[in-house]
C-alpha cells in the first residue's frame, strides 16, 4: 500500500443526520460503542457498509457516515449477502432487531449463518415491537401484556443464541447495551472471519423499560451476569465466588468453598464446544446468571471466498471465457450459400 | 447386414415436403425429450429452419403408463421460414397406449402414427384408461383415418441388444434411440450428429463406452428397420431452408437468456451475480449460469424468492450486475423488494418465466398472465420497465436490452418470457462479440469540499441517479425504502417532495420511450385489421397474418417488445386500422392496457389452456373480426381449436362458449 490509511475517530463515523431514537433508548449506547469500535479497529468509511431491515434498530445506517442501506423488513441478511459476495473486500454489518431477525426475517438469519458469510450481525433484542407501538415480539415472555395481547401473550419466546447455534453460526456472542462488555464483544465480532452473531440486550425506554435491569443495575448485575472467558472457569458474582457446574449435563449454581466445591469443580468455558455453548444459552434469569461474551467462536470456510474461489478455479482450469467462446459453445454449424453444403464444427 | 440393403433397389418414393411436424411421445422416463432434442439438432444442422415445443408433466415421474405421465416433444422443421412448432402433427411416435391417447387428437387426418406395438398389452391399455377389451390397434376407425405403423419397438430393440450382455432395464433405456432411428429414416436424416452426441455423453463424459455402443446400435437398428422392413411405403425429404448464410447454433430460450445476461455483464463491465430460488420453468437459467463460472459468473441459490431478489439488490448496490430469475409465484413474493429497488433507484433485472397461474397453477405449462402483475403488482405507485422476448433466440437480445435499460437508467426491469419460449428452441445466428454495443454507465460526478456528493441528483435527461457503490471514497451515502428527498436522498416526509419523487419515478420510465424504436407494423401501414401481440405469441400471430394476407385480406400485425413504456407511436399505429385484435395467453391483460390508454375498442382472442396458440386459431379469429356486424363480445377459446364469438357465458358442461 502506497499510502497509510487515515486514522479515524469515533465521531468521524457519524453522519450529518440527527439521531431520532426516543430519549434514553439503548440504541444510543450501541451506536456510540459501534463508532468507537470502528475507530479502534481502523475501519474506513468508504469500505464499511451497514445494512438494516425495518424497526427502531434498523434506522441505524442513517446515523453512520459509512455506506448504508435501510432496507425492508427482515431482509437485511439477504441484501448484505449480495453486497458481500459482490465485493468481499467490504466490511459489512447487519443491524436488526428481535422482530426483524427472528420473526419476519427468521429464514434469512438461519441461512446467512449456516453459509458463514463474513458479516457482522447485531441483533438488538428489546423483546418488544417498538416502532409499531408496543406489541409483543418473538422474544417476549409468555404472559406479556401488550396492545395486541391484552390478556397476555400465549407465544413461547425464542432464544436468539439457540437459534444462531442451531444454524451452525461460527461466532455467537451476547452483550448488554450499556455494559462495558459490549465493546469487547464488538471487537471480537469484527475480527472474526465468518458470520458473527451478536445478541445485544437493549432497553426500550418507552414500551419495555427495565426489561434487563437485572443485567444493568449496578448493585445486582454481577450476581446476574456470567462473563464468559475462553479457557476460564464459569465464575460470577461480585466476589467471583459463584460458579456453574454441570451434573449429568444439568447446570447448577454453586459457591466455591461451600459444600465441598472447589474451583476445579467449576465448568470451564470452551468457545469451540457447541454443546456447551447451547447449554449456556439456555441459562436464564432468575434461576441462573445470564452469560455474556462469546459463546462460540470457530473457524470455517467463508461463503464469499468459496464462491470467488470457484470462479478463479474454473478460470484457471478452463481459461477465462470470452464472449465469442460462449457464443460458439455446443453444436455450431455453418449455413453456406444455398445449394452449398452444411458443415458441423467441432 | 441390414445396412447393406441399399436404396438402389428400393422402389419406395421419397417425397419432397416444405415442412413437417413430428412429435415424440412416451412415458416421462422414456427419453422422449432426448429423442426430440436430437432430432432437432440434426435438423438444424442439415439447414432446416426449426421450432420446438417440449411438453412434459409437472411430476418428474408420474405413474408409468398413465396419461398424466406422458411426456412429449414436438418439432416443426422446414425448408421455409417458420415461426411456430406447428399446429397439427404429421408424424406421431407413441411409445405406449397413454402417449397415443394423449396426443392422437393433434395428429392430422391421415397423418403418420408409429406406435410401439409391444407396449399395447392389456395392462398398459388399462393404465391409459382405454375401455376394457378395446385396443386402438384393432379399431378400424383408427386404422382407416391414420397411416398407422405398429412396430414392436421394445421387442426389436431387445433383440438387437441381446448380445451386449446388458440387463433388460438398461436395454429398455435404449429404445428411444430405436424409435429415433426409424424417424431419421422416415425423414431422410443423417445419424452423425446423434452418434457424436451419444459418444461424447456416454463415452467421454460418463466413461461408459458400452452404453454409448448400445445406444448407437439401437439408433442404427431403428434406422435399418425403416429401410429394410417394407412397412413404410414412402419417405420424406425436407430440404434446407433459405437461411442467411453464416454460423449458427440451436438455442433454447432459457439458455439464450443466460447468455444474454453474461453478455450484458461484459458489455457493462459489471460482474454478474445471478440470485435465484429454484422454480419451474426458470430453473434452467440458474443451471446454465451456474456452469459459467469461468466467464466470471457468480450464482447464488438463495433460501427463498425474497432472499434471491434482495441479494440481487445487494449486488447492485455493491456495484455488480444484480439479476434474479423466477416464475409467477416467485414474482409475487418479490414484489416488496422490487419496490425497494424502485425507491432506491438501483439497477435490477428480474427474469420472469411465466407459467400457468394463479397460485401454483400449471408449473410446466405456458401462459402470459403476469403482465399486469409485472406492471402493477406492488404497493404504491411503483413503476418498472417491462420487456418481453418473442422467441427462444430473441431471449438473448432481450436480456441484453433489459440489462442495458436497468443500468443506464438506474431502474428495475422485468423480462417477461414464458414457458413456451423458455423451453423452445430455434436456430440462432451467432453474433460477434465485437459487434455488440457497449452498455454505458454514467461515471460519478466530481466532488470536492463545496460540492458534496448528492446520491439522488439526476445525471442526465434519463433522470438516472449516480451509481455510487461502496469502496468509492467520499461518496458514502445511505439509501433505503423511506421516501427520499430530491437531490440529497435524505429521508423526507415533505408532501411536495413525495409528489415530485413519485413523478420522477414515473418519468424515468416514460423517458425510456425516447430510446424505444417506433412500432413498425408488419403488412400495411393501415387497413381493416391490426393483430397486436406481445411475447411468445409472436410466431403464431405472424404466421396467421401472413396466411390471411396470402388470401388477400387487409390484415397487418404488430409486435410489442416494450410493454412499459410502450413505443410512443403505438396510439397512432392503432388508429390507422379499423379494428384491433389482441391475441393473448391470458384473459385480456394487454387488451385492458391498450383500451384504457388509447381508448380503442380492441378485441381479444384469449386462450388459457397451458398451450401456445395454434396458427389456425388466430386465422379463425381474424376471419371473425373481418366479418361485418361483430358484436361486443370477445373471442373465446373453446376446445377443438374452433374460435367462437361468444364471450359472456361459458357452458361448463360442454366446455363451449354460449352467447348470452
Amino acid at each position: 500500500m502506497s499510502q497509510a490509511l487515515p486514522v479515524l475517530k469515533a465521531k468521524d463515523f457519524a453522519s450529518d443526520q440527527d439521531v431520532r431514537w426516543c430519549p434514553g433508548c439503548g440504541d444510543y449506547a450501541i451506536l456510540n460503542q459501534v463508532k468507537k469500535t470502528l475507530a479502534k479497529i481502523g475501519a474506513q468509511k468508504e469500505s464499511t457498509v451497514f445494512v438494516a431491515g425495518i424497526g427502531c434498530s434498523s434506522r441505524f445506517p442513517y446515523y453512520m457516515g459509512t455506506y448504508g442501506v435501510h432496507s425492508i423488513h427482515g431482509r437485511a441478511p439477504a441484501i448484505a449477502t449480495g453486497v458481500k459476495i459482490t465485493n468481499p473486500e467490504l466490511d459489512v454489518w447487519v443491524v436488526t432487531g428481535d422482530g426483524d431477525a427472528l420473526s419476519i426475517g427468521g429464514n434469512h438469519l438461519m441461512h446467512v449463518l449456516r453459509r458463514n458469510v463474513n458479516l457482522k450481525i447485531l441483533l438488538f433484542n428489546n423483546r418488544i415491537y417498538g416502532l409499531t407501538k408496543g406489541q409483543y415480539s418473538p422474544t417476549s415472555e409468555i404472559g406479556k401484556r401488550s396492545p395486541s395481547s391484552p390478556m397476555g401473550s400465549i407465544d413461547p419466546p425464542l432464544t436468539p443464541i439457540s437459534i444462531a447455534l442451531a444454524a451452525e453460526a461460527s461466532f455467537v456472542a451476547r452483550a448488554v447495551d450499556v455494559d462495558k462488555g459490549l465493546g469487547e464483544v464488538l471487537e471480537r465480532a469484527a475480527a472474526h472471519e465468518g458470520s458473527a452473531f451478536v445478541e445485544i440486550y437493549q432497553d426500550c425506554n418507552v414500551f419495555n423499560h427495565g426489561e434487563y435491569s437485572h443485567a444493568t443495575d449496578k448493585d445486582t448485575k454481577e450476581d446476574n451476569v456470567l462473563r464468559l472467558v475462553d479457557g476460564e472457569p464459569l465464575l460470577f458474582g461480585k466476589d467471583k465466588d459463584k460458579g456453574i457446574v454441570f451434573t449429568d449435563a444439568k447446570p447448577e449454581v454453586v459457591t466455591v468453598g461451600k459444600g465441598g466445591i472447589t474451583l476445579s469443580d467449576i465448568a470451564v468455558h470452551d468457545e469451540s464446544d457447541a454443546t456447551l455453548a447451547y447449554a449456556l444459552g439456555r441459562l436464564r434469569h432468575p434461576d441462573f446468571p445470564e452469560p455474556m461474551g462469546v459463546f462460540r467462536s470457530v473457524q470455517g470456510n467463508r461463503y464469499e471466498e468459496q464462491l470467488l474461489k470457484q470462479v478463479t478455479d474454473a478460470q484457471e482450469s478452463r481459461g477465462v471465457g470470452s464472449l465469442d467462446d460462449l457464443f460458439n459453445t455446443g453444436d455450431v454449424y455453418t449455413i453456406e450459400e444455398k445449394n452449398g453444403t452444411h458443415q458441423l464444427h467441432d | 447386414m441390414a445396412g447393406q440393403v441399399q436404396n438402389k433397389n428400393d422402389k419406395r418414393k421419397t417425397l419432397a415436403r416444405q415442412s413437417a411436424v413430428v412429435r415424440f411421445a412416451g412415458d416421462s422416463g422414456d427419453g422422449m425429450q432426448l429423442a426430440g432434442t436430437q432430432f432437432t439438432d440434426t435438423s438444424a444442422i442439415v439447414g432446416n429452419d426449426i421450432a420446438t415445443l417440449p411438453d412434459y408433466p409437472a411430476e418428474i415421474r408420474a405413474p408409468a403408463g398413465t396419461v398424466a405421465g406422458v411426456s412429449g416433444f414436438q418439432i416443426n422443421f422446414a425448408s421455409e421460414d417458420i415461426y411456430t412448432p406447428g399446429d397439427k402433427v404429421d408424424s406421431l411416435i407413441a411409445m405406449n397406449p397413454a402417449a397415443l391417447k394423449a396426443h392422437l387428437p393433434e395428429v392430422k387426418h391421415e397423418g403418420i402414427v408409429v406406435v410401439n406395438e409391444t407396449e399395447f398389452n392389456k395392462t398398459n391399455l388399462k393404465k391409459a384408461g382405454y375401455p376394457a377389451d378395446y385396443n386402438p390397434l384393432d379399431d378400424d376407425d383408427f386404422l382407416d383415418n391414420y397411416q398407422v405403423y405398429a412396430v414392436p419397438i421394445t421387442r426389436l430393440n431387445q433383440e438387437s441388444l441381446k448380445e451386449t450382455g446388458m440387463g433388460a432395464k438398461d436395454i429398455g433405456r435404449c429404445k428411444n434411440m430405436f424409435a429415433l432411428g426409424i424417424i431419421y429414416w422416415l425423414y431422410d436424416r443423417p445419424l452423425e450428429t446423434t452418434i457424436k452426441y451419444i459418444t461424447s455423453y456416454f463415452t467421454d463424459k460418463k466413461g461408459k463406452p458400452e452404453v454409448a455402443e448400445a445406444n448407437i446400435k439401437s439408433l442404427k437398428s431403428g434406422y435399418y428397420f425403416g429401410e429394410t422392413a417394407e412397412m413404410f411405403t414412402e419417405r420424406y425429404q425436407i430440404n434446407r431452408a433459405d437461411i442467411t448464410p453464416g454460423l449458427y447454433r440451436k438455442v433454447v430460450g432459457n439458455e439464450a437468456t443466460a447468455m444474454g445476461l453474461v453478455t450484458a455483464s461484459r458489455l457493462s463491465k459489471r460482474d454478474l451475480v445471478y440470485c435465484s430460488y429454484p422454480i419451474t420453468p426458470a430453473s434452467t437459467v440458474l443451471h446454465a449460469l451456474a456452469g459459467m463460472r469461468h466467464y466470471g459468473v457468480k450464482t447464488f441459490q438463495a433460501e427463498d424468492e425474497i432472499a434471491a431478489v434482495c441479494a440481487a439488490i445487494g449486488v447492485s448496490y455493491a456495484g455488480g450486475m444484480g439479476v434474479t430469475g423466477t416464475s409467477g409465484p416467485g414474482l409475487a413474493l418479490k414484489s416488496e423488494a422490487i419496490g425497494l429497488a424502485v425507491m432506491t433507484e438501483l439497477p435490477l433485472v428480474i427474469v420472469n418465466v411465466q407459467r400457468g397461474g394463479p397460485s401454483t397453477g400449471l408449473p410446466t405449462k405456458t401462459e402470459q398472465s403476469d403482465l399486469l402483475q409485472a406492471l402493477w403488482g406492488r404497493n404504491g405507485d411503483c413503476p418498472v420497465a417491462i420487456i418481453a422476448p418473442k422467441s427462444p433466440a430473441d431471449c438473448f437480445d432481450t436480456a441484453i436490452e433489459a440489462s442495458r435499460i436497468a443500468m443506464e437508467h438506474m431502474i428495475p426491469v422485468i423480462i417477461l418470457t414464458d414457458g413456451y419460449i423458455a423451453n423452445g428452441s430455434e436456430p440462432w445466428p451467432i453474433p460477434k462479440a465485437d459487434d455488440l454495443e457497449p452498455i454505458n454507465i454514467q461515471s460519478l460526478p466530481p466532488i470536492d469540499e463545496e460540492n458534496k456528493f448528492e446520491p439522488y441528483k439526476r445525471l442526465d435527461e434519463k433522470l438516472a441517479r449516480p451509481w455510487a457503490s461502496p469502496g468509492n471514497k467520499g461518496y458514502e451515502h445511505r439509501i433505503g425504502g423511506l421516501e427520499k428527498e430530491y437531490d440529497t436522498g435524505n429521508v423526507s416526509y415533505d408532501p411536495d417532495n413525495h409528489q415530485k419523487m413519485t413523478r420522477v419515478r414515473q418519468e424515468k420510465i416514460e423517458r425510456i420511450a425516447d430510446v424505444v424504436p417506433p412500432l413498425e407494423p408488419h403488412g400495411d401501414m393501415s387497413g381493416d385489421l391490426l393483430v397486436l401481440g406481445w411475447g411468445g405469441t409472436f410466431g403464431a400471430i405472424h404466421t396467421a397474418v401472413e396466411r390471411a394476407r396470402g388470401k388477400g385480406l387487409s390484415v397487418s400485425s404488430a409486435h410489442l417488445r416494450y410493454l412499459n413504456p410502450m413505443p410512443s407511436n403505438l396510439g397512432d399505429v392503432i388508429k390507422r386500422y379499423k379494428r384491433v385484435l389482441v391475441p393473448e395467453l391470458n384473459t385480456g391483460q394487454l387488451r385492458l392496457l391498450v383500451r384504457s390508454k388509447y381508448l380503442v375498442d380492441a378485441r381479444g382472442l384469449n386462450k388459457v389452456q397451458g398451450k401456445p396458440f395454434l396458427v389456425e386459431e388466430i386465422e379463425q379469429a381474424i376471419d371473425l373480426m373481418l366479418v361485418d356486424g361483430f358484436g361486443d363480445h370477445e373471442y373465446l377459446m373453446p376446445r377443438n381449436h374452433k374460435v367462437r364469438g361468444d364471450r359472456h357465458a361459458y357452458d361448463f358442461e360442454s366446455n363451449e362458449g354460449r352467447a348470452k
